[in-house]
């Protein structure tokens, strides 16, 4: 009977439950966006201009709801572009 | 009382008077209609993100006030749409944690990068932890500097 030491995976069964993702608005406490930071909205963006998933950010419907519209309302002052390349 | 936030962008071509006598036309608008002016925020030039009527920057203002009713926000914005130097413009409506951002702001509460409890005690501890991060740094200069010195006098004596 092999022991425990001899079974070897091909992927580590561990894999996955490594960082816990989380909100960083309801972890902080951050209640409003301010769409005049084009600074701050940069995070949420990718070097093409788009908004980023929620899947990637890890924040919650709320505020990338939010997000989005601060995102676009930035676009529409032209503090932000509609789209880019190399923004980053 | 609701409060709004108009932000609109002045062509840059005008001469600085012209551009300040643009941006007063409004603020007076908005007085003269029975709004109360929280603040008027001039960001001035900055860089377009995308060329707007061929030009690649633009003097921005933002203006804060308080009305009684909404009737007014619409004349506005047809002033706007009128006036051939404004570029763009933009009328929000700000909910609470909007409002209370925006006084945080002016009170400088709202710093970068750091967390968002106790800012005052971050601003007033902030000269402390400076100081507090620069000494170790020296100290640790003078270690090393003792520990090169130390070998070199060793291998002086040898």
């Amino acid at each position: 009977m092999a022991s425990r030491d001899d079974i070897k995976f091909l992927s580590n069964p561990n894999i996955g439950s490594q960082r816990r993702k989380y909100c960083r608005f309801r972890k902080y406490g951050i209640r409003y966006i301010d769409y005049k930071d084009p600074d701050f909205l940069l995070q949420f963006i990718n070097e093409q201009g788009k908004i980023l998933p929620r899947r990637i950010t890890g924040n919650s419907l709320k505020f990338q709801r939010k997000i989005a519209t601060a995102v676009k309302r930035a676009r529409h002052l032209a503090m932000l572009p509609y789209v880019a390349d190399l923004l980053k | 009382m609701n409060q709004y936030e108009v932000n609109f962008i002045v062509d840059p071509v005008l001469s600085g008077d012209e551009i300040k006598s643009t941006a007063q036309t409004y603020v007076d608008m908005v007085s003269s209609n029975g709004g109360e002016i929280v603040h008027v925020d001039e960001m001035g030039l900055r860089q377009l993100a995308y060329p707007l009527k061929r030009r690649t920057t633009g003097i921005y203002y933002c203006i804060e006030y308080k009305v009684p009713n909404g009737e007014m926000i619409n004349k506005m914005e047809l002033a706007f749409r009128r006036d051939e130097r404004i570029m763009r413009f933009l009328t929000v409506r700000l909910d609470k944690f909007g409002v209370k951002y925006n006084d945080d702001k002016r009170n400088g509460l709202i710093g970068k990068k750091k967390s968002k409890k106790d800012k005052e005690e971050i601003k007033s501890g902030a000269k402390e932890v400076a100081k507090a991060a620069v000494k170790p740094i020296v100290k640790a200069k003078a270690a090393k500097a003792a520990v090169a010195a130390a070998p070199t006098a060793v291998s002086e004596e040898e």
